[in-house]
């Protein structure tokens, strides 16, 4: 399957963003460490989401989606680079990162309402995850892209939702050339 | 063995060096207190959590090593701050460790709680909440390599009672080398490419200005910046935080820049073609309205810190590195190199200082004091390696403008963060750490109003420092800036000539006193000043209120609009 293309804005996202990933100690106070840098230096943050990774969970990666008009790049990393619990900053910018974010959404749906909205969560490559008799619960991962239009899809056409959107994780992109 | 945390804290202090250890005791560090009276090392008892901070500053400055500064939680964390904005702003190394109630209790609003590792997030170069007795020489061997390397800076570690009062098996603290810091790397050798390329730039530069910061100096990069200078012949500018790094009488210093700087080095940085940044960070008091400085300069930045390459002013080629090393490399690159013909611009620079030379007018019989002219005494009676300690304000410009500085560390003030208050306690903090030195105090009457206190501390732990206070009764600078920009309004500037009696308060607290009127009292009591070595002393220079600082570069304007003494005014 071919990568799809990183568009750089999104619904959630309307400027010129990077997305930073940002592997760091996996101490106590790291994400306000990282949090309050941002506030200090007048950097936006668009998303941002968390996790450790697998070594011996020593490690945490962050991926921050900043706004990359608030402060130029080099300063955002420049001066993130400065905390002692960051390990390793990579900037994927534009074209070189593969970025997934996870959708949740409950839609108020009665028995008519509820055939359309499983053939749209089918087209979608969504799943149902949670149901009672009068809504169900969605999932989406994808491309943020993907998940705007979904989003957008289900608001028409029903009244009632709630959404709960995660930011995006994003790794670089591979080399496909060889 | 096994000992208490409160004795590893010690300990610990004591395996990295820690001569004096300026601090306040109070309930969550009470435990620490009990083995500091084993201790080989000093405790200076301070009045107020802040002179702490600041002598540690002061110390720091004086000694090149960091200041070790100790007191209680809540307003104890709280009120040492202050110094902690003030050495992240100026780079100054610090360790501060403060008491914290017991693990059990924090986060429960506890007696004297407060989240001084959350308050101190953005003015500290890392802090660390110690929750393991175990951890303690680890964290404090981390604590010192931390503060001292790289970009120095303030560290702060804080320690909760529980982990003070219980037991852990002691263990030599880890040595820099073996510290796990993933992500901590410093650069210290600047990239041999960008060396070459910075040293074919000085080569061809018709108008070079080094311009050197408190970089410099951190670095302890005097000497090898003297070798560059004279092989170059370039030009110096020396900043705010780095008088004394260069020599003041070296005829190619030019002495300071910036919104207080003298003509020529406003200027020739201004009209520079090639500005060799050292150690400096484009301050907006030295570039003045940004859009205007220097505009036809290119720029060669030096600078440990990555993160300010850039930050203000896009260098041309900027060098990551330690100061002095990267000096010593480009002095290697710059002997392969010919120099341009500098005659040229040394004869315009040469022309600068002859029709703007830094001016004041001398007082009239029986006129008010000119501060200048005390600062002017002040240095022509005191040893040549004296260190002079300011406060912020007129004062501390008029200090960095006419007192001459021609050895590095001589000078020390709040330089960044513009710290009213700070030269008391910083002057007690450099006597502290140069006991054989001759320590003055250079402070406004507003300023010493507001760490006059630490006085008490300095009679009582012996340390005789001198103060001399230009008192114009008034928050001069402010008072200056409501005269030139806002017609003459003065607001809630005025302090009064007769409060406090600032002898009365001086022998109050252990020193001696001296209250100096007219010209002729200048000498005798500066003389008497210099006799008294056994208690600090205080004089009180009553000066011209109506005296302001010049050159100014008004705020928001370019350096080209420099505005100087007006009897050089053009049609004055």
């Amino acid at each position: 399957m071919p990568p799809e293309p990183f568009l750089g804005t999104t619904e959630h996202t309307p400027v010129q963003h990077h997305i930073l990933s940002v592997l760091v100690e996996n101490k106590a106070g790291v994400l306000s460490r990282v949090a309050g840098l941002f506030s200090r230096r007048g950097f936006n943050i668009y998303s941002l989401a968390v996790a450790p990774t697998d070594d011996n969970e020593r490690f945490s990666r962050i991926t921050i989606v900043v706004d990359a008009e608030s402060a130029p790049l080099s300063q955002v990393v420049g001066q993130l680079n400065k905390l002692l619990n960051v390990v390793e900053i990579r900037d994927l910018a534009t074209h070189q990162a593969v970025e997934r974010e996870l959708l949740l959404a409950t839609v108020k749906a009665n028995e008519s309402e509820r055939s359309e909205l499983l053939r749209l969560v089918a087209d979608a490559g969504a799943a149902i995850i949670d149901f009672s008799h009068d809504a169900v619960t969605i999932s989406l991962s994808g491309t943020p892209e993907a998940l705007d239009t979904f989003e957008h899809l289900v608001a028409e056409e029903y009244r009632n939702i709630e959404v709960q959107r995660t930011g995006r994780v994003a790794l670089p992109r591979l080399d496909h050339s060889a | 063995m096994k000992i208490t945390g409160a004795q590893a804290l010690i300990k610990s202090l004591e395996a990295q060096g820690t001569e004096i250890i300026f601090g306040y005791p109070g309930g969550a560090i009470l435990p620490v207190y009990d083995p500091i009276l084993d201790s080989s090392i000093r405790h200076v008892l301070v009045r107020h959590e802040q002179g702490a901070g600041h002598m540690a500053e002061g110390y720091a400055q004086a000694t090149g090593r960091p200041g070790v500064a100790m007191v209680t939680s809540g307003p104890g964390a709280t009120n040492i701050v202050t110094p902690i904005a003030n050495a992240y702003m100026d780079s100054t190394p610090l360790v501060v460790i403060t008491g914290q109630v017991a693990t059990g209790s924090i986060g429960t609003d506890a007696f004297q709680e407060c989240d001084i590792t959350g308050i101190t997030l953005g003015i500290t170069k890392h802090n660390w909440l110690i929750k393991d007795a175990n951890d303690i020489p680890t964290v404090i061997a981390e604590a010192f390599y931390v503060a001292t390397t790289g970009r120095p800076g303030p560290v702060l570690v804080d320690l909760p009672k529980d982990i003070s009062q219980s037991e852990m098996e002691w263990y030599e603290p880890p040595l820099p080398e073996a510290l796990d810091l993933p992500g901590y790397h410093p650069q210290v050798v600047g990239d041999r490419e960008l060396i070459e390329q910075a040293a074919a730039l000085m080569a061809v530069a018709e108008r070079p200005v080094l311009y050197v910061g408190g970089g410099v100096l951190k670095a302890r990069a005097s000497e090898a910046l003297k070798e560059l200078v004279e092989l170059t012949g370039a030009p110096v500018v020396t900043t705010l935080m780095a008088r004394g790094a260069f020599p003041d009488t070296h005829p190619q210093c030019l002495g300071m820049p910036g919104m207080h700087g003298n003509y020529t080095a406003v200027t020739a940085m201004q009209k520079s073609d090639l500005l060799v940044s050292l150690g400096a960070r484009f301050d907006d008091r030295i570039t003045g309205k940004l859009d205007g400085f220097a505009p036809s300069a290119k720029i060669i930045h030096v600078d440990i810190d990555p993160a300010e390459l850039g930050k203000v002013r896009r260098p041309d080629i900027g060098i990551v590195g330690d100061c002095r090393v990267v000096i010593e490399e480009l002095l290697a690159a710059s002997r392969t190199q010919g120099h341009a013909d500098l005659k040229p611009w040394w004869e315009t620079l040469r022309a600068w200082q002859g029709e703007y030379p830094i001016h004041y007018e001398e007082s009239q019989d029986g006129g008010a004091l000119k501060p200048q002219s005390i600062i002017e005494a002040l240095a022509e009676n005191s040893p040549d390696d004296t260190i002079v300690v300011s406060g912020v304000g007129q004062h501390q410009m008029w200090a960095s403008l006419h007192w001459t500085f021609d050895y590095p560390s001589t000078w020390i003030n709040s330089g960044g963060a513009g710290t009213m208050g700070f030269s008391i306690p910083a002057a007690i903090g450099a006597k502290a750490g140069r006991p054989n030195r001759t320590v003055w105090a250079i402070d406004g009457d507003g300023c010493f109003q507001m760490t006059a206190q630490e006085l008490v501390t300095a009679r009582a732990e012996q340390i005789p420092i001198k103060v001399a206070i230009l008192n114009n009764s008034y928050l001069g600078m402010v008072r200056q800036w409501q005269e030139m920009f806002y017609e003459e309004r003065y607001s809630e500037v005025y302090l009064s000539t007769d409060l406090p009696n600032y002898v009365m308060w001086a022998e109050a607290m252990g020193c001696v006193g001296i209250r100096v009127d007219s010209p002729e009292e200048i000498l005798p009591a500066i003389e008497k000043a210099n006799s008294i070595n056994d208690r600090p002393v205080v004089i009180d220079f009553r000066i011209d209120a109506s005296e302001k600082v010049f050159p100014m570069v008004p705020a928001g304007a370019t350096n080209d609009e420099i505005v100087v003494h007006p009897s050089q005014q053009k049609g004055a």
